[in-house]
């Protein structure tokens, strides 16, 4: 599946998107955040705190225990400060 | 349908409103709201508003649509800046046409608080010494404004 990351998750993670293949264990987008977590230290800066990023589910909002099965596009950004 | 643009542009509030009831004659309302970029205080120089395109504009969208279940809306307007904004310019415009005022009120108010905390817009402070001052945190107020919509 394709990864994006937005503001200070990007900057944390050090990139803008990338590809990602996940195990199949990985099954939530809490998961996938715990999986990424061991992928670097810019990954464990931006996951520090997995209560303060948010997901999105091809484009959708989507909570920490939804399921990632079929996902083609997952986004992990901040909590949203437009308007 | 409501009308969503996420753009780098300025925009003109004056027609945008006049425009949900040009050529109507059901229109009884139409209530416009402007975001405008404060300098807080003279120490901000710009803001940066970086967005998640597509996903900006869908989740726009599905606020007007959760608007027009609720109320009996004519029209709305959206629409969003990103990129750099200067002190003074326009970020956010939101307006509402209805039959009657209560609607287009309630329902622009709405969008307002869905635009704050759904839709996936992050600004960042550039400060007028030059200096970044990093990510704007979300405001646990606009959390409690927008929870008032849901739910009910």
């Amino acid at each position: 599946m394709k990864a994006l990351y937005f503001a200070w998750v990007r900057e944390r993670v050090g990139r803008a998107e990338e590809e990602l293949n996940p195990p199949p264990t990985v099954e939530t987008v809490g998961d996938l955040i715990a999986w990424l977590r061991e992928r670097g230290e810019g990954y464990a800066h931006a996951f520090d705190k997995p209560a303060a990023v948010r997901a999105a589910l091809d484009r959708v909002h989507a909570r920490s225990d939804a399921s990632i099965a079929g996902v083609k596009e997952v986004a992990f950004f901040p909590p949203m400060t437009g308007g | 349908m409501a009308t969503v643009r996420v753009q780098r542009e300025d925009f003109a509030p004056g027609a945008e409103a006049e425009a949900l009831a040009h050529g109507r004659t059901d229109v009884g309302a139409v209530v416009s709201f402007v975001g405008y970029c404060r300098d807080e205080g003279g120490s901000l120089a710009a803001l940066e508003l970086e967005h998640y395109p597509g996903m900006a504009e869908e989740e726009v969208a599905r606020a007007a649509r959760e608007a027009e279940t609720r109320w009996p809306l004519l029209g709305a307007t959206v629409i969003h800046r990103y990129g750099r904004i200067a002190p003074g310019e326009r970020i956010v415009f939101v307006a509402v046409a209805a039959g009657h005022r209560g609607a287009a009120f309630a329902a622009a108010e709405m969008l307002m608080d869905y635009l704050k905390t759904r839709a996936p817009f992050w600004k960042r402070a550039i400060r007028r010494d030059g200096a970044i001052e990093g990510w704007i945190e979300a405001k646990r107020e606009d959390d409690r404004s927008a929870a008032r919509w849901s739910g009910g």
